[in-house]
């Protein structure tokens, strides 16, 4: 981490000097993306011309199914190859390296569809993603006495996490045995065994019953108020609106907005994405049947 | 009866017999591959035969033996780095259809014609090339030795010093695959096998490990052909698909991921194996049934009855004798 992200100390309120334009210049970046840009085949999934993440607060990343969001969360946590783009953390240049690199620069993602360690427990789970324990050197693995401790203070340190989560009492059962929304905890623990500068959080509400969405939605906010960055995907409007600093909203591969949740959600573009352009045209309109209206319609929407 | 107490003798003579143990370490790599990383090694034969190989034409070269076990484990190592480097980035069943392969590329440059001098070709390199420096190794006293109904000479091909070797070398080589698998390295590689994803997203390099996990079984496989050739010759065509498909039945049997899993599997396998065709013979030798299977198809129907034994344990009993049905439970869709 280098000296100049931990000397500053950002806060959300800091945002509210940020124009609310799709890729706004933010007071302080912790990460930047440039030109980013993949294509499937002819079509072209993701095309994110500029985009800053402020330090130290939630940014909520939304848009209607198919808008390229978790292209784009692939690509910047190095699990996806870009066709042209480059980005960056802390000042670091991560184009192009892979999903540990990226993970070990601090920038820890979990995914859509859970990805517990089935046959493994629960405490395992999380001691997996303690970092630099000698004992996962193939040299050093066969002496005990060489990652002893290590694996005592990263379980110490499991146990603490865990009992945040209220999974303590599960330690050692099999993380296949746990329910689909205790998965999603599992996960995140696990996320924040490795101590990460930045946590990325594709869809964490998906499938969570509502009663541990709240529990959830209070521990994102808890990693944020302990300076953890946090950039989520997620269709819950509700959680995005209760616990987001910062808007960014993604259609058809674009940014097409940015700002605070409390006045995004009414800008005319993302109106339009979520609903399409012509949302209020009545369909019944017998203009819609006169080619030259029909022209210009498709025009706006071509140039849209 | 006394027929019956021969083919007994003959069953209980596998438990220690120098093929087991080959075949027990071979699954002991091939337990690093597959139940602790997940990868499907189907040519464990291919790293068989090259380690007997390097062994063999080592010896008959006059070198000496530590060198010959050596290069041994250095063929597999190399045979591994070859396949794995470029297959290990890619989905887990291009490494199968890889090692299958590349086994049989093996088998048939070992057949062939091109290195004959030091592979002996088809007809392959007999034992008397490289027997007599490994027999000269021997601390035994000269003559023979009984264990029970068990009965071998002291030194030779099927001798006790070959025993003791083999099942010292399994031994030995148990100890370090159970010391670095109960470790965090271990848990890196189970969790590959679980979700490689997950475990790239928490910073480990998942490619470094997967080469590292086929190394280290590769090379062990190497070590059981070598003690496959000890007793017997190196010979391509024996230690072909079959012996790969032995090898995944003693794994599966004993129970992959477990630490003994793989030794105890080839004692069973071998036993209940050789009970089988033994017994199998005399019942058609001495009975009606020799008009309907004759004593010539006995090791015929001896492979497919493995063969649907595999089946059987991959559908009913996945998990073996010594593996955690619990943890199993949660792979079963």
């Amino acid at each position: 981490m280098s000296a100049e992200h931990t000397a500053t100390v950002t806060t959300p309120s800091d945002l509210e000097t940020v124009a609310a334009t799709p890729g706004a210049a933010k007071p302080n970046p912790i990460l930047v993306a440039d030109h980013v840009v993949r294509r499937f085949g002819g079509m072209t999934a993701v095309d994110v011309d500029h985009l800053e993440v402020q330090e130290g607060v939630i940014t909520a990343l939304i848009g209607p199914n198919g808008a390229g969001k978790t292209t784009f969360f692939n690509l910047l946590t190095g699990f996806d190859t870009p066709n042209t783009g480059q980005w960056s953390f802390q000042g670091r240049s991560l184009t192009g390296k892979g999903g540990a690199a990226v993970a070990k620069a601090g920038v820890v993602r979990t995914f859509q569809l859970t990805k517990a360690l089935s046959r493994l427990t629960v405490l395992q789970n999380m001691l997996l993603a303690s970092p630099t324990n000698p004992g996962e050197k193939l040299g050093l693995s066969w002496l005990p006495f060489v990652w002893k401790k290590h694996e005592a203070e990263a379980t110490e340190k499991a146990m603490e996490i865990l009992s945040r989560f209220k999974l303590d009492a599960k330690a050692s059962d099999y993380a296949g045995s746990l329910s689909g929304g205790q998965r999603k905890l599992l996960e995140m623990a696990r996320a924040l065994m490795t101590d990460p500068t930045m946590i990325m959080l594709d869809e964490p509400m998906a499938g969570v019953n509502p009663a541990l969405v709240q529990s959830l939605l209070g521990h994102v906010q808890a990693l944020r108020d302990e300076g953890t960055t946090v950039l989520f995907v997620e269709h819950d409007m509700h959680a995005v609106r209760h616990i987001s600093d910062w808007v960014v909203v993604m259609a058809e591969g674009r940014i097409v907005a940015e700002g605070p949740p409390s006045t995004v959600m009414k800008d005319q573009a993302v109106v339009d994405a979520y609903l399409g352009a012509h949302h209020d045209t009545d369909l019944g309109d017998d203009s819609l049947l006169d080619p030259e209206v029909l022209a210009r319609l498709e025009a706006e929407e071509e140039n849209r | 009866m006394e027929e019956f107490l021969r083919i007994l003798t003959l069953s209980v003579g596998e438990i220690l017999a120098p093929t087991t143990a080959a075949y027990a370490m071979a699954a002991i790599g091939l337990n690093l591959h597959f139940g602790y990383t997940g990868l499907l090694n189907m040519g464990q034969a291919g790293f068989m035969l090259l380690g007997a190989y390097g062994f063999g034409i080592t010896l008959t070269l006059g070198g000496p033996i530590w060198l010959a076990l050596l290069i041994a484990i250095a063929a597999g190592v190399v045979f591994a780095l070859i396949l794995g480097m470029p297959t290990l980035q890619l989905r887990g069943d291009y490494l199968a259809i890889v090692t299958i392969s590349a086994a049989e590329i093996v088998r048939w440059f070992g057949r062939s014609t091109l290195w004959q001098e030091w592979t002996g070709g088809a007809s392959g390199l007999q034992g008397r090339y490289y027997k007599d420096p490994f027999h000269a190794l021997s601390p035994l006293p000269e003559g023979r030795w009984a264990l029970g109904p068990l009965e071998y000479i002291n030194t030779g091909s099927d001798s006790w010093f070959t025993r003791i070797f083999a099942w010292g070398l399994v031994a030995l080589v148990l100890l370090f695959v159970w010391l670095i698998t109960r470790s965090p390295w271990g848990r890196v590689l189970k969790g590959i096998r679980e979700d490689e994803d997950a475990v790239r997203a928490l910073g480990k390099n998942v490619y470094s490990y997967k080469l590292q996990a086929l190394v280290i079984g590769g090379a062990i496989g190497a070590l059981g052909g070598v003690i496959y050739a000890i007793p017997l010759a190196i010979s391509p065509d024996a230690m072909g698909r079959t012996m790969t498909f032995f090898v995944w039945t003693v794994l599966l049997l004993g129970g992959a991921a477990t630490v003994f899993g793989p030794v105890l599997g080839a004692v069973v396998f071998f036993t209940a194996y050789m009970f089988m065709r033994t017994g199998m013979r005399a019942v058609s030798e001495n009975t009606g049934v020799g008009e309907f299977i004759s004593s010539t198809n006995v090791e015929q129907i001896g492979g497919m009855l493995v063969g649907i034994t595999l089946m059987c344990l991959v559908i009913f009993r996945p998990q073996g004798i010594l593996g955690n049905k619990k943890e199993l439970a949660f792979n079963v869709r």
